[in-house]
């Protein structure tokens, strides 16, 4: 007995213990719900991860509409209306790629394996942190459009064309999430996740239409761009914000996103289940 | 299904990472109820036998019956009446620890009201109250595997997994991980238990299987280990300590080996396992005259055991073993 500490009275153990009462198996729904306040919670502890998604997005906008802008558009002001929509693709994306740390984190951590030991719907845990991660988006879209308009960024599609913008947005996050999660079940650590994110994002991200018109590229270059999952993201948040869209432009975005979600979820739900996992 | 099944019968079990076999046909029956402690080195292939059996790896070759299911084809009915805790501390470290208590009881349905008031409970019986509403991250690493423990009986399992479970743990914290063991086992609940500390499963076990290199190379209770490997040794102690040299001579001569002189000048011990030539020494030594004042036969601890078990001692680390091999 030389445990003494009064909360560990180890005499009271037994009777929390004796008490088997299982509830019933919770649904899809409640489940996944449950792994969403997880991430809700996990935005409310270490907000500072949410802060540090902006501080992109926003250097980027300083310094492309007056540095380049002005070059680039004949007027920053000009500039600013044709950037922000890709701006605002480009916070998500860089929100997006948290979801594969996250992951990641939850596996070489040891939590994931007490989620698989439990008799739950298991799908639930991956949908859970991908609408936790809706709320971020949603946050840093505000924050971002915000600055936008405070500096000069006037969309003619008006407060539904922006809301339609940012409904639009969380789709294409929820797809493109799936990429992320299938990096998060195959890398060794969080650390090698950010690493290839950030090697694959920066070429995607540049490669598109977030900055300058695709018809000032070269033509090699015209096909990289329209094939870039992103570019059909922005030219629909672009037609949106300025309530010009066509439904040629927001078929092929749903096509983007429809192609990222078929090839990533089916591929992170076999890498999940797969008997290789760690 | 009936109450003398036991909770964990596997027969021939193979696991293998590339061409390391991890796991090599490990045959084993778990009785129901009680401590059955899971003794071997880093590396032996514990964990990855108890991650076979809790449903998170799938076993190439060989069959298993866990709690009456079976293994491969009834993971989820095994899932839902066992716990496993793992090596590492398996709790979201950015959650509280009342958090994550309410996190796994709504996962296990209960309502957001009851999730708490379970989640309560345990925090206090396991000595976390005062930590309820901290970040798991600033919790030490006793603390951590409470909440990990108490995370896992959120609803009392039938069936526990502790894998290594006072591993790095202070001696404080390792009699209170201790102490929650045996409260679960009164409570019901088998517990399998991992360890390389040949102490703990000296303790706690009701039964111990040695694992060496991914098989099983000795079971049984720890008595019957000890005595398999035979060498007790014998302590005498001597009423006069300047009649040491010819007591030394005489249990030299019945009982044979080599006799050590224990620092206390009054005791002498050889290593022996036979009763008769003990006895006999015994009265050699009455009528040679020297007076003996006490006796103890000590069994072999399982450190010894598991040297005479596998040849080499069990403090290896992985790479030792691979150098051995």
């Amino acid at each position: 007995m030389s445990t003494t500490t009064p909360a560990s009275d180890t005499r009271a153990v037994p009777q929390a213990l004796t008490t088997r009462t299982r509830p019933k198996r919770p649904g899809p729904l409640s489940t996944t719900w449950t792994f969403t306040w997880r991430a809700l919670l996990k935005i409310k502890h270490d907000p500072d991860q949410l802060y540090s998604s902006f501080i992109l997005p926003i250097m980027f906008t300083l310094v492309f509409t007056y540095l380049f802008g002005g070059a680039l558009a004949g007027s920053t002001s000009d500039y600013l209306q044709f950037l922000m929509p890709g701006i605002l693709v480009m916070t998500v994306i860089m929100i997006n790629m948290y979801t594969g740390i996250s992951l990641n984190t939850d596996i070489t951590k040891g939590i994931f394996d007490r989620f698989r030991g439990l008799s739950i719907w298991r799908p639930g845990i991956l949908a859970g942190a991908l609408l936790g991660d809706a709320l971020r988006y949603t946050i840093a879209l505000v924050v971002v459009t915000l600055l936008g308009l405070l500096l000069g960024f006037r969309p003619e599609g008006g407060v539904l064309g922006v809301l339609g913008a940012v409904l639009f947005l969380q789709l294409f996050a929820f797809c493109l999430g799936w990429m992320w999660n299938a990096a998060g079940l195959v890398l060794k650590s969080p650390e090698s996740v950010n690493q290839l994110s950030s090697m694959v994002l920066f070429p995607l991200v540049f490669a598109s239409n977030v900055f300058v018109e695709t018809s000032t590229m070269p033509g090699w270059l015209q096909v990289v761009v329209n094939v870039n999952p992103i570019t059909h993201a922005v030219t629909a948040v672009r037609g949106l914000t300025g309530g010009t869209l066509t439904a040629e432009q927001f078929t092929w975005a749903l096509v983007a996103c429809g192609v990222l979600l078929l090839v990533f979820a089916p591929l992170s739900m076999y890498l999940f289940r797969s008997k290789s996992l760690r | 299904m009936t109450a003398v099944e036991p909770a964990i019968e596997t027969s021939g079990l193979v696991k293998a990472f590339g061409e390391t076999r991890a796991v090599d046909g490990v045959d084993l029956v778990v009785p129901t109820g009680g401590v059955y402690g899971f003794l071997g080195p880093n590396g032996a292939g514990k964990t990855t036998t108890i991650r076979m059996l809790a449903t998170l790896l799938q076993p190439d070759a060989g069959t298993a019956r866990v709690l009456g299911h079976d293994l491969l084809r009834e993971p989820d009915e095994i899932r839902a009446r066992m716990s496993l805790t793992g090596q590492y501390a398996s709790v979201d470290e950015q959650l509280t620890g009342a958090e994550n208590l309410v996190l796994l009881g709504r996962l296990l349905g209960f309502a957001k009201a009851d999730a708490a008031a379970r989640g309560e409970e345990l925090l206090d019986v396991f000595g976390l109250t005062e930590a309820a509403g901290k970040q798991v991250k600033d919790y030490s690493g006793g603390m951590r595997r409470r909440l990990d423990i108490a995370a896992s009986v959120v609803v009392t399992p039938d069936l526990l997994f502790l894998d290594e479970p006072t591993t790095g743990l202070d001696p404080r914290s390792r009699n209170q991980v201790w102490d929650m063991i045996r409260a679960l086992v009164a409570a019901g609940t088998t517990v399998l238990l991992t360890t390389q500390y040949l102490e703990e499963a000296d303790h706690l076990a009701d039964r111990v299987a040695v694992i060496d290199r991914g098989r099983i190379v000795a079971e049984g209770t720890p008595g019957e280990l000890k005595r398999s490997v035979g060498s007790g040794t014998v302590h005498v102690r001597l009423a006069d300590p300047a009649q040491r040299g010819d007591a030394e001579t005489v249990l030299a001569r019945v009982i044979g080996g080599e006799v050590h002189r224990d620092a206390d000048a009054n005791a002498l011990s050889v290593v022996s396992s036979d009763l008769e030539r003990v006895g006999t020494a015994l009265v050699e030594l009455s009528r040679a005259g020297i007076a003996v004042s006490g006796y103890r036969l000590a069994e072999p601890s399982l450190d010894e055991v598991f040297f005479a078990l596998t040849g080499h001692p069990a403090d290896v680390d992985e790479k030792g073993e691979e150098a051995a091999a």
